[in-house]
This record gives structure tokens, sequence and C-alpha cells, in this order.
């Protein structure tokens, strides 16, 4: 905080969201979004741990080639529990159901979503998924892959398939939940003067996103149904063996989890368009332009699935028409690296530990998009698909991209979520090493998978490693990155600097409310007059330090 | 904002917190249930498309399945939806206009044809286990005879015989080949109405709980936004249905199979 602006010490607000009820019963039943963000939080916090574990044991079982800490099948249900937890569990709720569910009301200036209720009834049904992954992982977890290709799911595996189908469709319909309050608030709750092109970005962003839930998840759900009905009826759907198609289970599923990955990853970009140009002290560049692209990426998102399945027996000529599709993703997703490049350039950038985040995520994020060509290139894919090539390329889009952009969210609305600041200097200890420890685990695997390690593999060649030691070693750098904040936000609780209303004085709703906000999130509901960042409008310089 | 803050002075019981005034109550909830039947509508996409393609697979095997079901039941279950589709628009209709007896006797109504329907098709449900038409076998005693599952009138299920009855030009080999794939065009009948049914039971258990709050004379002009959003569900179910029909009941009647 620049001490030119700051001559009173800011003080807390007497009421605000988190004194004004106590009682387990006020959390368990609450209605305030704010207070499901705070539930939300702590939940996807405990699946991104379990998730991590997995990913620690997968990483430890890599350091000698011949497999010799775990069997070959308990390695196949490490990996899936893995993807489930971390897809399902982390990555899909991480931003939207934490971040999103605090600010979009505010962010639009309204008191709540527009289904209280329903957005109570996602957590629940979050918790109730979460229960069925749980039984499924206590009764020896399932060896599928997150992907659960027919006919091995639907006949072969003897692990507990069908729990775990169950919980992946219910968290399904909380998800889907979300993505449709947030998308009547967006529409139907706006204040005064609110208009859409004052939308703050990460309200577009989410929106996008949400399009995505409530279109592609019912279409996950039906798949699991059916492979549901497939492996407890032996009904013929998928099988070959019974009549079925194996190649349609795979169409349907990449139908939903292809533009999952952007359910994924555009909240996160939402995010860094907030910071970025906050830190930067300028005007976004090209509001529009990052916007639409939101839009646009949700929308080839669903047209793009087949790339996934070059190599599964689909024909040459749709083959090359989902490459071609596939390169059009490139497009929307280089507008925002572009303009936010454009928003840094000549802004009076601010390294907060926030903004630490945000670069990261521009960086990472452009080496997984760029090698997220080579794997659309029809040729290419052919040679690296199933690799560790893909591991890599998907680890940067969404662990160098989403878990990235989650913490720089995090670390930037924290001030506003609990009303107090996070040490600043373990933090920016906390994102240099999480940089470090991340590419350190994932280049290797880069290299890895264009040499030609399999992914999913037990066992490797003697010579691969080399790389998979460096790559392990980087995964307990990253552990120790991620376990930082989790010690430092828990003692910025009690201890940490009181922030202030707008402690980054950044632009938007949610900064001109107290922190943390009053329950109904404004004392008068604002009229907005002006464009989301007008940013260097009769603003001081912020004095340099 | 301050005119529409105005209008809250007189605060309708119903009215939410998060809403300024009753208009935007209504506009919020009915817009959020059309999102959530664009959800439904890509479930039973997803499904619909499966379906569609095994249609193409094994064209034979679909209109022998086809043909197999009875139309008369199909066509009296069409004819009870569309029903309850009136007499669910007029409740929504009682009670915009504060009829509360009408909302009432139009709820019961739709209840009694929605659970006419169901009736009906555990009656189709019960003569597809009869015929030994349920697929898989984990429910019933396998897919008809070569299962090992005895049809009790040898006239009815027997689908291989009656594709031969209907052209003795197909070889038995052909004609026992194409029955056995209809196993899969009976996997998407209980699928597709499954799902549809159960669609069914989860609007019967929304009137249950309409019916109790029209009862207690909740609805009336100036509040009945859960009777209308409670009839865009129904209406959509119906319409699910209305495409159920044809593409299981009517679509191959008049094609030759092999």
């Amino acid at each position: 905080m620049s001490s030119a602006t700051t001559i009173v010490k800011p003080v807390m607000p007497e009421r605000h969201y988190l004194n004004d009820n106590y009682g387990i019963r006020s959390w368990l039943l609450t209605k305030d979004h704010k207070r499901i963000a705070i539930l939300y939080l702590f939940s996807i916090t405990v699946f991104f741990f379990i998730g991590g574990l997995f990913a620690a044991l997968i990483r430890l079982h890599l350091l000698t080639p011949n497999g010799e800490l775990f069997q070959a099948d308990t390695y196949n249900r490490l990996f899936t529990m893995h993807g489930v937890n971390m897809i399902f569990f982390f990555l899909i709720p991480s931003v939207p159901a934490v971040i999103g569910n605090f600010l979009i009301p505010i962010m639009v200036g309204t008191k709540d979503l527009a289904f209280p209720k329903i957005n109570l009834l996602s957590w629940y049904l979050y918790i109730g998924g979460a229960t069925f992954s749980l039984i499924a992982l206590v009764s020896g977890g399932v060896d599928t892959g997150w992907t659960f290709y027919a006919p091995l799911s639907s006949g072969y595996v003897k692990s507990p398939v069908i729990v775990m189908a169950v919980g992946i469709l219910i968290v399904g319909f909380s998800s889907i939940f979300t993505g449709l309050n947030f998308i009547v608030t967006v529409h139907r709750m706006r204040a005064p003067g609110m208009t859409w092109g004052r939308l703050p970005l990460f309200v577009w962003a989410n929106y996008a996103a949400s399009l995505i839930m409530i279109l592609g998840t019912p279409v996950i759900a039906i798949t699991l149904i059916l492979l549901a009905l497939e492996r407890g009826f032996h009904i013929g759907i998928f099988d070959p063996k019974l009549g079925g198609d194996p190649v349609l289970f795979q169409h349907m599923f990449w139908f939903y989890s292809h533009p999952a990955v952007y359910i994924m990853i555009l909240p996160g970009m939402g995010v860094i368009s907030e910071i970025v140009t906050c830190f930067s002290r300028k005007r976004v560049f090209g509001y529009s332009f990052i916007a639409f692209s939101s839009i646009a990426i949700a929308v080839f998102g669903f047209v793009v699935w087949a790339h996934h399945m070059f190599v599964a027996g689909i024909s040459v000529y749709s083959a090359l028409v989902f490459s071609l599709l596939s390169y059009a993703v490139a497009i929307p997703s280089a507008v925002k690296v572009f303009n936010w490049t454009a928003t840094m350039y000549k802004g009076s950038v601010k390294m907060d530990t926030p903004m630490l985040y945000a670069m990261a995520f521009i960086g990472l994020f452009t080496i997984g998009g760029l090698t997220g060509l080579f794997l659309a290139a029809l040729g290419l894919d052919i040679h690296i698909h199933d690799t560790y090539f893909v591991v890599a390329h998907f680890h940067y889009v969404m662990v160098g991209g989403m878990v990235t952009a989650y913490l720089g969210g995090l670390h930037f609305w924290w001030p506003k979520m609990t009303g107090r600041m996070y040490p600043e200097a373990p933090a920016k200890l906390a994102a240099l090493i999480t940089f470090i420890g991340f590419n350190l685990t994932f280049f290797p695997q880069f290299i890895l998978g264009y040499m030609g390690m399999p992914r999913r593999y037990w066992a490797y060649p003697a010579e691969f490693q080399v790389l998979n030691v460096l790559s392990s070693a980087g995964a307990s750098v990253l552990a120790v990155g991620f376990i930082l904040p989790l010690l430092y936000f828990a003692w910025s609780l009690k201890y940490g600097e009181i922030a202030g209303d707008n402690p980054w004085q950044a632009t938007g709703l949610e900064w001109e409310t107290t922190s943390p906000p009053p329950t109904h999130n404004f004392h008068e509901i604002p009229i907005v007059t002006k464009e989301p960042y007008a940013y260097g409008e009769g603003e001081e310089v912020p004095v340099v330090h | 904002m301050s005119t529409s803050q105005t209008t809250t002075t007189d605060h309708h019981p119903a009215l939410a917190h998060q809403f300024d005034s009753m208009e935007q109550q209504q506009d919020a909830s009915t817009f959020g249930m059309w999102v959530f039947l664009l959800t439904e509508i890509m479930m039973f996409g997803g499904l619909f498309t499966a379906y569609l393609i095994y249609r193409l697979k094994y064209y034979p095997a679909f209109v022998a399945g086809s043909t197999s079901i009875s139309v008369s039941w199909g066509f009296a279950n069409t004819l009870v939806l569309i029903g309850s589709s009136f007499t669910m628009a007029m409740a929504v209709w009682s009670a915009q206009t504060g009829r509360r007896k009408g909302q009432v006797w139009f709820l019961i109504g739709t209840m009694i044809l929605g659970a006419a329907f169901l009736g009906v098709k555990a009656k189709e449900y019960y003569d597809k286990w009869d015929e030994c038409h349920i697929p898989g076998h984990v429910i019933g005693k396998g897919f008809n005879t070569w299962g090992g599952c005895e049809v009790k009138n040898p006239k009815l299920g027997n689908i291989a015989d009656e594709i031969r009855e209907k052209d003795p030009k197909v070889p038995e080999v052909a004609a026992v080949q194409i029955a056995k794939q209809t196993e899969i065009f009976f996997s998407f009948y209980f699928a597709m109405t499954g799902l549809h049914a159960f669609h069914m039971v989860i609007g019967l258990g929304l009137l249950t709980w309409l019916l109790l709050r029209a009862k207690s004379g909740e609805f009336g002009p100036s509040y009945y936004t859960p009777v209308e959003l409670g009839g865009l569900y129904w209406h959509f179910v119906d319409i699910v249905w209305i495409f159920l029909f044809p593409l299981l009941y009517l679509i191959s009647r008049h094609q030759h199979g092999a």
C-alpha cells in the first residue's frame, strides 16, 4: 500500500459477513454467496491436497525406472485418483466456485446471486459427489484413468467405477447450478448503470465458463449414466462385444471434457485480466477483445473435441477438420496474451505477489498454449500422443495456468475476503518457489515425451531416469510452494495487517465496499457511471518506494 | 435505482431479499428455468444422438425392434400427456387469474394424468419382461430365447419369426442376427423412456409441492411464478415424449427390415 494515499490507518468494519452470525449452523445453512465461497474454499483445498498427495506418490514412484515402490495395479489407481480429484473436485470448481462465487454478485453490484438456495445446494452436491469419490478411494480407488474409456471401464476393470461415476455425475450438477446462477445473475441482477460493456473482465470470463458448464456438463452426465448402465446391466452401448461402439464413448466424453478444460482455464484468464490491469495502473488494453475472446473460446471449445481422438480410428477427413478447428482456439487465446502484454507496456508495473503470479501465468500459459498447437497438428500428434509431452502440455495450462491464476486471485482478493493482508515477503517467496518448482517438474516432461516416454506407464527405460529424477525433484519444490500459502494465509487471519477497503487502489465495485463486505455486500446499491478500468484517470501516480 | 426501491416499500411476502422487485424476481426465475431446460436438452440430446447413430448402424434391427412395440399404448400415452399439458396450462391460468379452486383441481388433474402415463409405461415395461425383451442379462432372464428366456406366448417377442413372416426371403440366420441386434434397440428404449419417466416422477414431486402451496392460497395474480415454472418443466417433459414417441414407435413402421 502506498503511504502517500493512506494517512489514516485502516480499520475493520464493525459488522461484516464473517461476524454477522456465529455458529456452525450459520455456516452450513447460509445462503450468503460469500460464506458459500468460503465453504468451497475449504472443501476444494482439501481435495487439492488429496490430489497433490497422489501426484507426490506418482513422482516418488517414478524416481527409479523399474517401478520399485508400487505395483503396476496400484500405480494405475494413483494416477487415476490424482486426475479425477484434481479435475472434477479442484480445477473445475476452483476459481468459479470460490472467487467467482464471492465476487460476481459484488462485481455486478447486487446483494447476492439470483438463486442463493441453489447456490447452497450446489455446495452440498459438491460434498455429496466428493463423498462418493472418497468412498471409491477407500474401497481401493479406480484404475481406468480419469478418462474412463470404455470398454475397459464398462466391462474389464474390477475397481469401483460406478461409485466414481455417480460421484462425478453429482458434482457435475453442482457445476451446472453454479453456471446457471452466474448466467442469470449477470443477465438480470446488474446494478443500475452496469452495462455489458462495463462488466469486469472477470465476470465476462466466468460468464463464458458458465456457458460451457450448462451446455457441456449434461452431456458428460448422460455419458456416465450410459457407462454405468453398461457396467451394471451389461447392455451394449459402448462395448463392441455387446454390439456397442467404443469410439462413441470417446466422442461423448470429449464433447464435455474438452470444453471442460476451458471451464478450468477461462475463469483463470479472468483473474489475470483484473490483476494485470490493476498492477500496471493502466486501463486494460482492448477491453472488448478480451471480453469477446472469452466467448469465442467457449464457442470454439465445443467444436474441437475430436483432436483427442486422432489415433482412435476416426476418419482422416474428420481428423483434418478437427485439427484445423483446434488451431482456431489459438486465436482468441493469443488475443488475450497480447492484450495483457500490451496493458503492461508502458504501465507503472508494480511487482506485488498477485502480479508475480499473473506474470508467471502469462509465460506458462503461452508455453502450454503453443505446445497445444503441436498436439493439434495432425501429423505431429500421431507421434507424440499419449506421451509425457501431453502430460507436460496439460500441466502447463492447468497448473502453470489455472492453479497459478487461482493463487494469484486468492492473494489479490484475500484482503477483500478476510479484511487482512497476507504477509508480502513469504508470499513473494512462495510465488517464486512455485514458479521454479513448476518448471523443474514439468519442463523435463516435454523432453521425455518427445523422446517417446508414454504416459501412465509404471516403469520406463533407464535412459529416461535423469529427466524423471529432475521432474520428481521439481515436484518436491512445488509442494513447498503450495504449502507455504496455506501457512501464511492461516497466519494472516489473526496477525495480518488490517487491509482497508481498497489496499491496491484498484477500480471495480468490490473495492468500493468494506473489507470484508457486509452481508448484503453494499450499504447502498451502487450506481455505476464509469468504465471498469478507469486507472490513471484523475488518480495520483503511486509513489514508488 | 431510487425509483425501483420505492416500489419495494409495498413488500410482497414472496419477494426474496436479493431482488429489488417482484418483476425482477419473476424475470430472473423464468430465465433460470429456461437455462435449466437448456441443460436438459443437452442431456437428452446426448442420448438422442447416440440413438440416431445406432439406428444408422443397426438399421434393420431398429426397424424390427421398433415394429415390435405397441403403437396403440404409445399413442394412448401421447394423448394422456398432451391432456396433462392442457390441465397444467389451465392450472397456470387459474393461478394468474386468482382462481384458487381451479389451481387445485387442475393440478390434481395433471397429477392423475401424469400417474396414468407412468402406469401405462409400467404396463409396457412388464410386457417387455414377458416378451423377453429386457436387454442385458442382469435383470430378467436373458434377452429373447437364446438368452434362456422362455417367451410365454411364442407369437409375441420372437423377433426373428416376425421378420421372416413379413419377408420370407430373409434367410433364418440373418433374421436371428438382426433379432439379436434388437437388444441395442431395447437398451436405448429403456434408457430413453426410463430417463423420461424419471423426469415425470420428479415432475409429480414438483406438482405435489405446488399443490400444497396452491391449497394454502399462496398463488394469485401478483405471485404465480412457481406454478408457471412448474408448468414450463412439465411441458418440457411432454415435449421430450413428443420426440420419443415417433423416434421409438413410429419412425420405422412402414419400412421393411432386411
